[in-house]
């Protein structure tokens, strides 16, 4: 359990979400996809929490628990300080309202033939939070201005804007509700990297001037959730295998697979590259259908012992907040 | 030492409905002899179209190349036919690629084993038993494992790391001089983006090759290349040695490039400087810098001379810019 459960805006504790395979004509369930395998971390308010993890590795699915997108298998997720994991869809859109989600696509997530005002405003009219309709269009204008759009451009379609102001479009929607939480799934990854910075330094400046705005950034570039975040949970096939803080990662990373993911990432510099110690993973990420036995990723991890195989690495404070799973370490 | 590949004032446009866009508009660079050759640039900037053009592999219409040399063992590749034999003789022979998307560019309905025979029978004449033999060898070269028995599986029984594996396997098939990877690990995971670019890089050495990296990725090509070239809006901004260009970057657009892109390395509070503004619209472009209007540099100058040549500043190193940076 997190160790502050006051400062705490979000605490999953032992959360798992399987999705069931079925076959044949009475969908008989044949086996379960266990997309989050058992993971336990916490978000301090005003924070941002990243998480990395290679497709497939349950980072999404993560972020769509927290949400209520997904009612998860088990484990808890306490959010403003309220079990919300088991609440009846009925009760669910209330919190949703205090949470928000910023998609990767900035093309597939946005109605085509929606006006960018009404996009932005839709969460006032969801959640009735406003007055009437000066104050509706008010508050969109503002909105509009914050993400750094003209609010002129209100009445265009998403088409008309590029890929970069569609991003702020969809940061101006997650902010509509005044939400706490927002949960950036790969915000950055379908935009170019002169644009990329923009939305970075946006969501950044966002979190100055909103009081206890939290993240959580979910990407699979470690280099930028580096950047943005303050702590660091690195996923790996539906579980947790390290959380840090952004120094340690780079400087002491401990479990394997975190080495092997920050050695894989080439840096933009030739000098460094030259001296930089590499370690290559071999083989692929296995199937979530299937996942290997004990720590999942003994099979491909450099340092594994045959006890590896035998038994789930918890994750265990290594001191100052520094968790590993892994027995080796 | 003369280059292997050598492209001079190549130029690619196409014809859209509102316009001419100057897709690469007078770009030259060389290729030595086991070489790793790195192209950057962001989306729309011209170095697929470059590429593609060296291939000739433009859909014409709407595209054309317009003016232009491609010096290639002796001879001006831009001679001849598109589907002409003597380019389908160096097109995916002499000359192979590597696409970004594994998925859409191995043909779904043909096994593995038959599209990696194809170019072995055409190009080097194999008989079809000698043929899979060494399409076998090539897959397990590619270290897929028991690549004898998956000759007979089609892509989709591949995984998206494994099929980009095929796609290489396919470009060494004939022992090319020269492999263009594009953007060969974009779509694929961190780990899986390592071990494949490890691969090439000794699988080129392996074949004697010269490589040339086509990518938005600066870590890439810091990593891999010895030399590079950086994109912009159809042109080749500057050239140099990766150390050249990383160490002391000139061209604005580099140098802006290199603060914008978040750093593994970075220290704590480091922030990140957007370029302004957008990439520029490639049609009927004004043919001053297409830089300037996104440049913190820019002079008097920029607004009314043309796009200044690339200059000799050191060494290797070129840069198309009228500022001393």
């Amino acid at each position: 359990m997190a160790p502050n459960q006051n400062g705490n805006i979000v605490s999953v504790n032992e959360m798992k979400m399987y999705f069931p395979v079925t076959r044949g004509l009475l969908r008989r369930k044949v086996a379960d996809v266990k997309a989050v395998d058992g993971v336990s971390f916490y978000i301090k308010k005003g924070e941002t929490l990243g998480l990395v993890g290679e497709s497939g590795s349950g980072k999404t699915t993560v972020g769509r628990c927290i949400m209520r997108l997904y009612r998860p298998t088990a484990g808890r997720i306490v959010f403003d300080g309220k079990d919300i994991s088991k609440l009846p869809e009925s009760q669910v859109r209330p919190v949703r309202s205090r949470m928000a989600l910023i998609f990767q696509d900035p093309y597939g997530s946005l109605d085509p033939r929606q006006s960018a005002g009404s996009i932005v405003g839709e969460p006032l009219k969801i959640f009735n939070m406003a007055a009437n309709k000066q104050a509706y269009k008010e508050r969109v204008e503002e909105l509009f201005r914050i993400v750094g759009l003209d609010p002129s451009m209100m009445d265009r379609v998403p088409h008309e804007f590029s890929g970069g102001q569609r991003q702020r479009i969809g940061v101006a929607r997650a902010l509509a509700s005044k939400a706490s939480l927002i949960i950036c799934d790969e915000p950055v990854s379908a935009l170019d990297v002169s644009i990329q910075a923009q939305i970075i330094n946006l969501l950044e400046e966002l979190q100055d001037r909103i009081g206890g705005l939290t993240y959580l950034f979910i990407a699979h570039d470690l280099a930028v959730v580096r950047h943005i975040s303050d702590r660091i949970a690195v996923m790996y096939l539906g579980r947790i295998v390290e959380v840090t803080d952004r120094k340690n990662l780079y400087d002491n990373p401990l479990h394997p697979y975190t080495r092997a993911l920050l050695s894989a990432i080439p840096v933009a510099d030739p000098f460094l590259e030259e001296k930089r110690e590499r370690v290559i993973l071999q083989g692929e990420v296995p199937s979530p259908l299937s996942p290997p036995s004990g720590c999942n990723f003994h099979p491909r991890c450099p340092m594994a012992i045959p006890e590896c195989k035998e038994t789930v690495p918890p994750l265990l404070d290594k001191g100052g907040g520094h968790q590993v799973a892994c027995i080796r370490v | 030492m003369a280059a292997l590949l050598e492209v001079e004032n190549l130029k690619t446009y196409f014809k859209v409905d509102h316009g001419l866009v100057k897709a690469v508009d007078g770009v030259s660079y060389y290729i030595n002899e086991r070489e790793i050759v790195g192209l950057v640039g962001e989306s729309g900037c011209g170095k697929s179209v470059s590429q593609l053009s060296v291939m000739q592999l433009i859909p014409t219409p709407p595209g054309r190349i317009e003016a232009g040399k491609i010096h290639f063992e002796g001879r001006d590749l831009l001679q001849y036919e598109a589907k002409g034999p003597e380019m389908r003789s160096i097109r995916g022979a002499k000359i192979s690629m590597v696409f970004q998307e594994p998925m859409t560019s191995l043909n779904p309905v043909l096994t593995i084993g038959r599209q990696l025979t194809e170019s072995l029978e055409l190009h080097l004449g194999m008989e079809p038993i000698k043929a899979r033999e060494r399409a076998a060898e090539l897959l397990s070269l590619v270290a897929i494992p028991d690549g004898a028995n998956r000759l007979d599986d089609y892509p989709h029984q591949f995984s998206g790391g494994m099929r980009q594996r095929v796609m290489i396997a396919m470009a060494l098939s004939c022992n090319p001089r020269i492999i263009i990877a594009d953007e060969p690990t974009t779509a694929l995971d961190v780990t899986t983006q390592a071990q494949l670019l490890e691969l090439m890089k000794d699988m080129v050495s392996r074949f004697n090759a010269s490589l040339v990296i086509v990518t938005h990725n600066l870590g890439v090509v810091a990593r891999y290349a010895q030399r590079l070239y950086v994109m912009y809006a159809g042109r080749i901004v500057e050239s140099g040695t990766s150390k050249e260009l990383f160490g002391n970057p000139r061209h604005p657009y580099t140098i802006a490039l290199l603060k914008c892109v978040p750093r593994l390395d970075e220290e704590e509070g480091t922030k990140l400087v957007p370029i302004v503004g957008m990439p520029p619209n490639l049609v009927n472009m004004p043919g001053t810098c297409a830089f300037r209007p996104r440049c913190p540099y820019q002079v008097e100058r920029c607004h009314n001379d043309p796009w200044p040549e690339l200059r000799l500043i050191d060494g290797q190193h070129y840069v198309s810019c009228y500022v001393e940076t």
